[in-house]
């Protein structure tokens, strides 16, 4: 069986899309007002806050290392890594050429079993969708597997005001939602919290720990907080009716939904209640059960740094008297279609989540997660989250990298972020419609450098620079903006008397 | 052979005896050196800011600029990599379907420093003389766009008088990014700043690297700490002889022992 819900507006641009008439403007994107893609200040106002947070960058820098030391590790000990890594790029490339084919063949296949498929057009249709399916069975409360999906379009919020209450049961989750706080990375959302927080959030917030006589000995050994952790779900394992989950691939062949994890709380969630409702963007999508031996190589080495993740449940349909009884998957596009949209940005959609180019990241590293205002942090975050909102939505991240190209490296299927980052940058340039001074400014600058004569005047205006140097090595520390930026923390050498080709052509009397 | 030497717009208007030690490098090791007169800038700072579009005119200027050169080399690993990687897109984009091809040729014939001398001209010992303690920053670029691997090291290790430290954290980016270190301020400079650290850990009197761009930020930061240890090209140690010290070099130690 196929819902497809009902819709008041019946134009096909979300809201805070220009609209004009009939004009086709281009496809959708993600909306404004619902889930976490959007922040609420500009990259580089996050990050001067960020930090200045020596406990972020202490517990950051730690964390990082270590698992990138972990990656390299188990990277290293695959002698066909990067053929398996341009395997899994090929795989994801001939998947999105015909995403719409593959993703009829998984309704048909998911329907055919027993379960049922749901199209979301946004976060707002998905949200209402999963709300209507978890009233249908009368329960108030509903336990989670993490999830990226449901984060992106802010689920919990969206249960909450219907009076549902959702239940993070992933280790980390559970510490963000405990601590009333946001994921700061895609796999290890609580990466900017160490054990000494992860502690006090504990006692501060689980009903174990709080009433007269409560056992409040608590000491933040990993161990005891994992235990705290398992005291503190069970119950809610035993209680729930319906668990919601994300997918890392469903198989179009046959239907079945995949999810990878650590810690086995996801399967629990996926055999214990009675409906289990799964959110997916269309992009997790596999074809075939032979590409799941690419990508489930390809995946545990990136991201956790292990040979195999621990827990690989699959499921299909349902099974009569075997775990859940009811089965909905709600396939989430969210702005995914205007991303297979663009040529060049495209590829952003091949992500498996895995993280890796978080890890790398030297800016993710200082800056932290939060600091890039959406669910996807890092360099993944730049490239997949301006596009999902549409580019002006999120201006400023596709300029949060120094493009050193770690991320590209690490990408277990090749996705050249650095150079989505750029074609974005171009794409928002290109978006403006007045002339901003940057603008005027590099509009001059390519006059000058594609007309021989006038740029070598130019450099000789450059170099009276030196006479604000006063004849000391350096250009003083306080200079104008955009100069300023530079100069607050960095030297400028004193620009010298004369330019190289200027020296040459004196030397070698005027020739060349 | 006859060489072109692109010095970049940096070097050429900021960091010119860079470019002059590149010219008498490769004279000495007997090679006539040309500097074609039209050269500007091989458009990267536009394209990674954004504006490709009027960064076509410019790579049309560079295309034009070195036609017909045999090979042509540049003291950025940086800018050789927008050449590679970056230029017949941006052509082929704004339609510029011939040029794109020329770009491409002219590509295959342009080198990195260090891939010239190592893998064209076949030598690591270029009779260089710099009596320094000195540690390597392998810059992005030229580690990850062009792997140049440790084509670098080979040359610094057969310089006479050269001690060479190892950097550690060698291969993190010190935040430089081109406009990235301007927009991003002070993300920037925290990467600078743990960069800066590794640096004075080696208590190296200089850094070196194969991009004059990144060492002015590392430099610049330096500089700013009066810490003492200077940024020096790649170029200018290996221009460095016991006889001939160009008049832009100095073998003084940074810091006075």
């Amino acid at each position: 069986m196929t819902t497809a819900p009902e819709r008041t507006d019946p134009t096909p641009l979300a809201p805070g899309a220009p609209r004009s008439g009939t004009t086709f403007l281009g496809l959708p994107t993600a909306p404004r007002g619902v889930g976490h893609l959007r922040g609420d200040r500009p990259f580089p106002d996050a990050a001067r806050d960020a930090l200045r947070d020596g406990q972020l960058r202490a517990n950051l820098g730690h964390a990082t290392s270590t698992i990138r030391a972990k990656r390299a590790r188990v990277v290293g000990e695959v002698p066909d890594w990067e053929q398996l890594r341009q395997a899994g790029k090929a795989l994801k490339t001939a998947t999105m050429a015909r995403l719409d084919e593959h993703l009829v063949e998984l309704e048909r296949q998911v329907t055919a079993r027993g379960g049922t498929v749901h199209w979301a057009r946004d976060a707002e249709e998905a949200n209402a969708i999963v709300t209507r399916l978890v009233q249908a069975t009368g329960t108030d409360e509903v336990v989670k597997v993490k999830s990226m999906a449901t984060q992106e379009i802010g689920l919990n919020e969206a249960l909450e005001a219907a009076g549902i209450t959702a239940h993070e049961t992933d280790l980390a989750e559970l510490i963000v939602q405990l601590g009333d706080d946001a994921p700061s990375h895609i796999l290890v959302p609580a990466i900017h919290k160490n054990r000494a927080e992860i502690r006090e959030i504990f006692l501060r917030t689980m009903p174990q720990f709080q009433g007269e006589g409560a056992d409040r000995d608590l000491p933040d050994e990993p161990r005891r907080l994992a235990m705290a952790a398992r005291t503190h779900l069970r119950e809610r394992f035993l209680r729930a009716k319906v668990a919601i989950s994300g997918a890392n691939f469903a198989v179009a062949e046959t239907g079945t939904l995949a999810v990878v994890e650590s810690e086995g709380n996801g399967r629990m969630c996926l055999t214990l209640p009675q409906t289990l409702i799964t959110v997916m963007g269309i992009e997790k999508l596999v074809p075939t059960w032979r590409d799941l031996e690419v990508f489930l190589q390809l995946l545990p080495r990136s991201s956790t740094g292990e040979r195999m993740n621990p827990y690989t449940s699959t499921w299909t349909g349902v099974t009569p008297g075997d775990g859940p009884q009811e089965f909905h998957l709600v396939l989430l596009d969210n702005g995914r279609t205007a991303v297979l949209a663009d040529e060049v940005g495209r590829e952003a959609l091949h992500c498996i989540r895995c993280s890796a180019c978080l890890n790398v990241c030297p800016v993710y590293e200082r800056t932290g997660g939060h600091s890039y205002g959406s669910v996807y942090p890092g360099p993944i975050g730049a490239v997949l989250s301006p596009q999902l909102t549409g580019v002006e939505d999120n201006a400023s991240l596709p300029y949060a990298s120094s493009l050193c190209g770690a991320c590209y490296d690490a990408c277990p299927v090749a996705i050249d972020i650095p150079s989505i980052l750029v074609h974005l940058r171009a794409e928002h340039v290109e978006a403006q419609e007045k002339t901003t001074p940057e603008a005027a400014a590099f509009k001059a600058l390519s006059t000058a450098m594609s007309h021989p004569r006038l740029w070598r005047l130019t450099q000789r205006a450059a170099g009276l620079g030196r006479l604000l140097a006063r004849g000391r090595p350096t250009l003083p520390p306080v200079l104008p903006p955009p100069a300023s930026g530079w100069t607050r923390s960095r030297d400028l050498p004193t620009p010298p008397r004369e330019t190289f080709t200027q020296a040459w052509a004196r030397e070698h009397g005027g020739r060349s | 052979m006859r060489v072109a030497l692109f010095a970049t717009c940096l070097v050429d208007t900021v960091a010119p005896q860079v470019a002059m030690a590149t010219a008498r490098l490769l004279e000495r090791l007997g090679h006539e050196v040309v500097v074609p007169a039209g050269q500007a800038c091989c458009g990267q700072m536009h394209v990674n800011t954004g504006y490709r579009r009027e960064a076509v005119p410019i790579v049309a200027n560079h295309v034009r600029a070195f036609a017909g050169a045999e090979a042509i080399v540049s003291p950025s690993g940086s800018c050789v990599a927008s050449i590679h990687h970056q230029q017949a897109m941006v052509l082929r984009r704004a339609g510029e379907d011939e040029l794109a091809a020329e770009a491409e040729a002219l590509a295959e014939r342009t080198y990195e420093l260090s891939q010239f001398l190592v893998d064209v001209l076949g030598v690591t010992d270029v009779g260089a003389y710099y009596p320094h303690r000195v540690t390597y920053h392998p810059t992005c670029h030229s580690l990850r766009l062009l792997r140049v691997g440790d084509r670098p090291l080979q040359l610094l290790r057969a310089v006479r008088g050269l001690e060479l430290v190892e950097l550690p954290g060698a291969e993190q980016c010190c935040g430089f990014g081109g406009t990235f270190s301007i927009k991003n301020s002070d993300t920037s400079t925290a990467m600078l700043t743990d960069k800066m650290a590794n640096v004075l850990s080696t208590h190296a009197e200089v850094c070196t690297a194969g991009d004059a761009s990144c060492l002015m930020h590392i430099g610049g930061g330096l500089s700013r700490l009066r810490s003492g240890t200077r940024t020096v090209h790649l170029a200018e140690i290996l221009a460095s002889t016991e006889d001939a010290v160009s008049p832009h070099q100095t073998t003084r130690p940074a810091v006075p022992a």
